[in-house]
Parts: C-alpha cells; sequence; structure tokens
C-alpha cells in the first residue's frame, strides 16, 4: 500500500486539452514538480489514454472540440469504478452554471487558467491525499469482506462438526415439537432429545451466557455428557450432575447455563423436571389447565458438585398432555415499539388457544403477531413433548454403537448395593452394561432396561422402603409418595438390593436369568396372581410390563426374590418385535 | 457515569451502584468498580436502585465479583431491586448465592 502520509510521491497525470500551448504549459509545470504525464488532445483521445495508462489524477479541459470535457468525465468515471479517480477540470469559464454542470458530469474541482503553479501542486497534492484516503479505506473494506467470508466460512465448518457432536438427536420424535434460531449454536441456545433405554426421552434445553464461540464450545462437552449418558440409562439427577461439575471446571467464572432437563417416562406417564434458571416451563393438561414449572435451581455450571442440587420434580401426566419449555429469547422478543412478550405473552397465547391448535402452535404464532415476522433473527428456542399412551419411541438400539468383539456367552454376575448408596446411586446402567456385552442382547436393550428397572424399583420402592403403590392413585399421594421416598431413602440401614444375572447359550439362542433380591418384607404374592391389565397403581403396571416383556415371573421366600428368565433367539436377534418367549403366567414354588 | 462506587466510612464496605442497563456493556467499569479496591474491604453492596434492567450477563458478572470477593466466603449484598430485575435474579435463583433485599 501506498504511504498515504506523502504527498510529494509521482503520480501518472492524464491532461486533456485541445490547446497546444495551455498543454504544454501544464505539462512542464506538472513534469518539475516531478509527475508524469499522459498527454490527450480530445474527450475521445482522453477516455482511451485513461484505459490504457490507468493515471491517478486527471485534469480535464471542459470546453474541447469533439467529445467535449464533460462526456469524457462521465465515461472516466464510469471507467475508474469503485477507484477514486479525482477529476479536476480545467476551465476559463466563469459561468456559475457551467462550472456546476462541470461538477454535475463526475468532476471534483476546477482550475481557471491561467494556470498558478503553487496552486496546482496544492490542489494535486490535496487529491492526492483523498485519493489514498479512499485507497485505504478501500482496502480495509476489502480486508473485512474477506475475513467475514472467511469467518462465515468457518462457521459453516464448525457448525458441521458441532452438529456431529451436539446431533439433535431424537427431536424429530413425532411427540416432539420446537422451534430454533439456525445458527442458534452461536448465540448459545441448546437443545438435545435422547431417547432413554426403557423407552422415554429426555430433553435438555439451556441457553449459556454470552454468545458466540464461548458459549459453541461449552455445548459441546453437554452433548457428549447427555447423549453419553442418556442411551445409557442413567437417570436426569445423574446427567445432570455430571453436566454440572463439567461446567464448573471449564467454564470461567461468569459463565454459565441457565438449562432445564425434561425426563418423560411414556409408560408411567410420569415426568420428572429440573429447571434451573429458565422462564416458567409449563403443562398443558388435555383439558387446558395449566400448570407452571418454574425455576428452582441455580444454572448449570455456577455451583460446586457437593452444593448442587439435582433434585427433580416428579408429576403425573396423562397422554394428551404438554410440555413446554423455552430460554428467555422468547420473553425477550420485542415487538416493532419496543415491548417484550413477556411471560404475558406466553400465558395469553395459551389462554387464547384455538380449538385444534396446539400450544406450540399458539405460542409461536403469538409471537411471529407480536414481533412482526421476525421470528428467524432471534435466539429464542421453545421446545413441546406430547405425552403418549405407551413408549413413543423405536430404534434406539440401532444407535448403540456395536462392538467388534464376539462377546461373553456362559456368565454369571453378582452385584449387591447396600444402604447409603441405595439412595445415592442407580446400579442400572452398569448392569444394562454388563448385558449389552452380549450381541444376541443388544438389539433387545430397551427390553433389558425396563425389565431391570422394574426389578429395581419394585425392590426398592415397595421392598426396602415399603411405599404403598395405591398412593399414587390419587393427585395428593402422589406427591406425598414421593416426598416419603425421599424421606426413607435418608434413613436406609441395614438393607440391600442383590442382582444375580445368569447367562447361557441354548441351541436356539441365549438365556439372561436374573434375580433380584431384597432385604426388605416382601410381600404375599399368593395374593397377586395376574395383574391386572387396567391397574392404576404403579406395582401393578409394573408388574403388568415385565409379564409383557419375559417369562414367568418366579418369586421366592417372601416375595422377596424375584426371579425372570429372558430368552432370546438367533432368528430374531437381529429384530427389534417382541420377544417374549413364555407366555405370560405367574408360577410360584 | 452508569457506575458509581463509595466506600463506608469505615473503609470496610464498598457499595456499587448501577445505572441503568446492566448488561455486557457495563462489563469493564464494573470490574474497575471493585478491582482497584483495596485490602480493607470486606464486604459489597450492589446498589441497583437505578437499574432499570439486567441480563444474563450481568449475573455472570455479579458472580464474578462473588468469586473475587472470596466465593462461598463472600459478602455481597444485592439491594434496592425493582421488580424486573427481582425477578431475573429469582428465576436464576441467585438468592442462594447472594443477600439480596
Amino acid at each position: 500500500m501506498e504511504d498515504a502520509q506523502s504527498g510529494n510521491q509521482p503520480l501518472r497525470i492524464l491532461i486533456a486539452d485541445d490547446s497546444d500551448s495551455d498543454r504544454l504549459i501544464l505539462q512542464a509545470m506538472l513534469r518539475r514538480l516531478g509527475h508524469e504525464v499522459v498527454e490527450a488532445a480530445n474527450g475521445g483521445e482522453a477516455v482511451e489514454r485513461f484505459r490504457h495508462a490507468s493515471p491517478q489524477i486527471v485534469l480535464l479541459d471542459a470546453v474541447m472540440p469533439g467529445m467535449d470535457g464533460m462526456e469524457a468525465a462521465r465515461q472516466i468515471k464510469a471507467l475508474a469504478g469503485e477507484r477514486l479517480v479525482p477529476l479536476i477540470f480545467l476551465t476559463s469559464l466563469s459561468d456559475a452554471d457551467a462550472l456546476a454542470r462541470c461538477l454535475e458530469a463526475g468532476g471534483d474541482d476546477f482550475l481557471t487558467k491561467p494556470y498558478n503553479r503553487v496552486i496546482i501542486e496544492a490542489k494535486i497534492n490535496a487529491f492526492n491525499r483523498m485519493r489514498l484516503m479512499h485507497e485505504t479505506l478501500s482496502h480495509q473494506r476489502d480486508l473485512i469482506h474477506e475475513q467475514h467470508r472467511k469467518l462465515t466460512e468457518e462457521q459453516e465448518v464448525a457448525k458441521r462438526v458441532f452438529e456431529n457432536v451436539a446431533h439433535t438427536g431424537c427431536l424429530d420424535a413425532g411427540s416432539i415439537r420446537y422451534h430454533a434460531s439456525p445458527m442458534s449454536i452461536f448465540n448459545g441456545d441448546i437443545l438435545f432429545a435422547c431417547p432413554r433405554p426403557d423407552g422415554g426421552i429426555q430433553i435438555l434445553i439451556g441457553d449459556f451466557t454470552g454468545h458466540g464461540l464461548p458459549a459453541a464450545i461449552g455445548a459441546m462437552p453437554v452433548a457428549e455428557i447427555f447423549y453419553g449418558m442418556t442411551s445409557k440409562g442413567f437417570s436426569a439427577s445423574d446427567v445432570l450432575r455430571e453436566i454440572n461439575q463439567k461446567l464448573k471446571r471449564i467454564l470461567p467464572a461468569g459463565m454459565f447455563c441457565c438449562a432445564a432437563l425434561i425426563q418423560a417416562d411414556f409408560a408411567l406417564n410420569q415426568v420428572q423436571v429440573w429447571n434451573g434458571g429458565l422462564p416458567d416451563g409449563w403443562i398443558i393438561r388435555g383439558d387446558g389447565e395449566r400448570l407452571a414449572m418454574p425455576s428452582a435451581h441455580l444454572p448449570l455450571g455456577v455451583l460446586d458438585s457437593h452444593r448442587f442440587d439435582a433434585a427433580m420434580a416428579i408429576l403425573q401426566t396423562s397422554p394428551g398432555d404438554t410440555l413446554m419449555f423455552m430460554t428467555d429469547g422468547v420473553l425477550e422478543a420485542a415487538s416493532a415499539d419496543g415491548d417484550m412478550f413477556g411471560d404475558a405473552g406466553v400465558s395469553a397465547a395459551l389462554q387464547g388457544r384455538r380449538d385444534g391448535q396446539t400450544p406450540f402452535e399458539a405460542v409461536i404464532d403469538r409471537l411471529c403477531e407480536f414481533s412482526g415476522g421476525r421470528l428467524e433473527q432471534d435466539d429464542l428456542t421453545l421446545v413441546t413433548l406430547q405425552m403418549a399412551e405407551g413408549g413413543a419411541l423405536e430404534g434406539l438400539s440401532d444407535r448403540l454403537q456395536l462392538s467388534a468383539l464376539e462377546g461373553p456367552a456362559e456368565w454369571r454376575c453378582t452385584y449387591e448395593i447396600r444402604d447409603r448408596t441405595l439412595g445415592q446411586f442407580s446400579p442400572l446402567p452398569l448392569l444394562l452394561h454388563i448385558c449389552m456385552e452380549v450381541p444376541g442382547l443388544r438389539r433387545r436393550s430397551g427390553e433389558i432396561y425396563t425389565l431391570l428397572s422394574e426389578l429395581y424399583t419394585n425392590a426398592l420402592e415397595h421392598g426396602i422402603l415399603g411405599l404403598p403403590s395405591e398412593w399414587k392413585a390419587t393427585a395428593e399421594g402422589f406427591g406425598r409418595y414421593y416426598e416419603e421416598r425421599e424421606r426413607r431413602l435418608n434413613d436406609i440401614s441395614e438393607h440391600y438390593i442383590r442382582f444375580s444375572l445368569t447367562h447361557t447359550m441354548t441351541d436356539y439362542g441365549g438365556r439372561l436369568v436374573v434375580v433380584c433380591e431384597d432385604s426388605g418384607h416382601g410381600f404375599d404374592y399368593h395374593q397377586h396372581r395376574q395383574p391386572s391389565g387396567s391397574g392404576h397403581g404403579y406395582a401393578g403396571r409394573g408388574l403388568m410390563l415385565l409379564h409383557r416383556l419375559a417369562g414367568p415371573l418366579t418369586f421366592r421366600e417372601r416375595g422377596n426374590h424375584v426371579e425372570i428368565v429372558y430368552d432370546w433367539h438367533f432368528s430374531e436377534a437381529g429384530k427389534t418385535d417382541d420377544a417374549a418367549v413364555h407366555k405370560p403366567g405367574v408360577s410360584h414354588e | 457515569m452508569p457506575i458509581q462506587t463509595r466506600r463506608s466510612e469505615d473503609g470496610r464496605t464498598l457499595t456499587i451502584k448501577i445505572e441503568g442497563r446492566f448488561d455486557f456493556s457495563t462489563h469493564q467499569a464494573f470490574r474497575d468498580a471493585y478491582e482497584h479496591g483495596d485490602q480493607e474491604v470486606k464486604g459489597y453492596v450492589v446498589d441497583l436502585s437505578d437499574t432499570t434492567y439486567l441480563d444474563s450477563s450481568a449475573l455472570g458478572m455479579l458472580l464474578l465479583l462473588r468469586d473475587y470477593a472470596g466465593g462461598d466466603n463472600a459478602s455481597i449484598l444485592i439491594e434496592n431491586c425493582n421488580s424486573d430485575v427481582r425477578r431475573i435474579l429469582a428465576i436464576s435463583n441467585f438468592e442462594q448465592l447472594f443477600a439480596i433485599r
């Protein structure tokens, strides 16, 4: 780049004048100042010379035969395009209109004849400074354009990498509706959904403080942890604790992630919710009644793990209920007048919902209307989940990574957890992991998980804690059940749950025998002949599930020893349909 | 000046008062307000009586102050919040970390 400070460097200057003598005088002056001169005797020649010699400054006589100075000025300015080529008219005109026409034609200034050397030098230097400044600005503008282009390109690539790690999971499931801005990863909003092995689903929606790269980087480990742990069957609390610990460690103080985690269990029609710093979430009942799920925790990444509270609010739902969560971009969406959508906007949208309109549509429509249809530009994320009868998701097992190894065929393991650990740790992911080492069982991960989980819950809540499942039949009892569960878990002593898993190969495939024993009082299993399919209570439904999935349940001792035999076939190992080999029934020994 | 500081007579309490919007644009000024204080300062008061709005980066700045002031042992009082500001602090459950009055 040329030095903008120097006004004395040699320039190439085009002179167009039909008077040979005037041209000669001017040329001599300019040469003496050290400049290179290109000459033309009329307008047409001037344009031609300009095209080939690319002069930096043009001095143009206004009145010339043939193409006059005005027309030549227009053509030269057009040729120069974005470059600033100062164009100074040489004139003996003194009529104001004529001078104005010169400027309209693209001229930048005049020099009046006869020429004054001092004025000429000063004007040329002044225009050269302007020219250099323009050049610097253009150069910097081009640089900015180029950098912006590169950045956008890099963001595109980064976005693809990010999407491979933080893919949207099962957000495309029919029960989920969502809105997220297209470049949301760079505005710090996150939205992930992942099926659980038991057929349920976990959804994480969040909003990092700050924007751009730092937020996107923070989102990567969150996605890894969320998808990794959820698909292995870890509970929402475990996932939250892990994410919080990770973010606390990697994020600078002052950066955190407001988030909500929703764990939906379709079989039990129950949701567990944790809201740390996001606006109120909502449950919208089938009849339109609404229940708020306000933020009850600090955001993720603020507290040390020993102070972090991952307690979930547990809520009973019915098929047709809709859960809704949003980032604060929804509340902060502004109208043309600068008003904010706010909680009031959300409430009004849900209140004024038309027949057949889903809560999602109601809020999005109103939001669009409110902000004048500029939704795409805002950093806002909205997600709803509709509860449905029974499980809703298929095909998780396809996502589990298959090992290249053959896997163990004949094995047995016993795993026992005791006392305090019963309240703090879920053995299910570990047990599922052990079972998934058997290739023939991998396609059945959902069933195996459900089976283990039902046995475990049964042993813990009914066997050890002695909680009556009838409580859960009513809404009040439901809350009491979980409060009591929490309270009793803290007082456990001298108790255990023991799982014994045995796997053997058979002619047709394999057999997994699961024995679950607990130290509780047991129950009168003779009374429990045939679980009724329409059971309202938890135990009824839990046992029904077990029957449907596996063979006969065998109760022993006081009813605190349950055995399940689960057979799988080679021929079915590749399919995902019902695996039950035995007909449902209860046998006693 | 959107941020003003005042020391108590015994020099042990630093009051930081934020006017208008408390957001990322006040980041540097807010940090300067407490980082140049001397060792004598034992407690902080964040006066939000003239604060009209507070966003998540302001929450982050409050956490930075808390860290600076000793983390769990920090003594920080946030006072005079208007209802909007109080609501934002409540959603984030900041009352678990700060005394809010």
